[in-house]
């Protein structure tokens, strides 16, 4: 399975999610510059964390009009493809669109640097199929804006369509709506969550817990 | 010419952190008649040509604002 890890201005992650690929997975990755435009050869991308732009205006709100985001856009709506954000990724992919609602300012303004328990609310998508219903996941958090915000309506089709793949687990760092830390497009091939897989995915680390998604997403079936 | 100046705030409803810090912080200040503080941002920008405020309108809905969390007004100045 071909990974891309798109590499914006500021990503600072890019080289963790391609070693964790590279290393730990086993398999074939390659960077992806933002100016590019070619993802046809890939079967996975992941959209790393860091500070694209600067976080200027808004967390992700610049990185959005890079020209691979047109691409990133095709590539999920064909379908056949997955499409990981973390962290910055999954702020750059609501400010896309191609993930409902936003992330804000944490509750407390604090950039909090950590790690957390979730929660695996659907182990049915193509990232958590490797977990267990229920399951708790030890992964890390690095965020100041990870505060997830959606409308009333959006919040009830997100309940409804399983669409909420994980929670944080006892105590909610960020004051996220419904304590939600990760969740997928109606189709299944685009997740966006806080934590962080690649920085748990290496007993040296501290946790191995981040290899339940990754794994997840190798497993095609 | 003309100088346009934007307010973007966050959406009635939507929970403003650094509003409640801020309002909190002039509480502890003895303003206890302060409520309902809300921080946003102000974007000033020049523009030529016609059509200024549909354009001005566009690039609020586009980029300077997110409609999510977001509300826009904006002031042009000839």
């Amino acid at each position: 399975m071909k990974f891309g890890v798109i590499v914006f201005p500021g990503s600072n992650c890019d080289q963790d999610c391609f070693n964790v690929v590279k290393d730990v997975l086993k398999q074939p990755v390659e960077y992806i510059w933002h100016a590019d435009t070619k993802l046809d050869h890939f079967d996975c991308l992941i959209l790393p964390g860091g500070f694209s732009y600067g976080d200027y205006l808004r967390t992700g709100a610049i990185a959005r009009f890079s020209p691979i985001m047109d691409s990133v856009k095709k590539f999920a709506d064909r379908g056949r493809g997955l499409v990981l954000g973390i962290c910055n990724g999954f702020q750059i992919l609501t400010e896309a669109g191609l993930l409902p609602g936003a992330l804000q300012r944490n509750k407390d303004l604090r950039f909090i640097c950590r790690h957390v328990e979730l929660k695996v609310q659907n182990n049915k998508t193509k990232f958590t199929k490797k977990c267990k219903p229920g399951q708790v996941l030890n992964l890390p958090i690095a965020h100041g804006e990870g505060n997830y915000t959606c409308d009333a309506q959006t919040l009830k089709e997100l309940k409804k369509n399983k669409q909420i793949v994980f929670t944080y687990h006892k105590e909610n760092p960020n004051g996220s709506m419904a304590s939600i830390a990760g969740i997928v497009n109606k189709k299944g091939n685009v997740l966006g969550m806080m934590p962080h897989p690649e920085r748990a995915s290496e007993a040296v680390l501290g946790s191995e817990d981040g290899l339940f998604i990754l794994k997840s997403m190798l497993a095609r079936k | 010419m003309a100088k346009v100046k934007i307010y973007v705030t966050h959406k009635k409803g939507i929970l403003d952190p650094q509003g409640k810090t801020v309002e909190t912080a002039l509480k502890s200040l003895g303003y206890k008649n302060v409520s309902d503080v809300h921080i946003g941002k102000y974007i000033e920008l020049e523009i030529e040509g016609r059509d200024v405020k549909q354009q001005v309108k566009e690039m609020c809905e586009k980029l300077l604002s997110n409609p999510i969390i977001e509300q826009y007004r904006f002031e042009v100045e000839t």
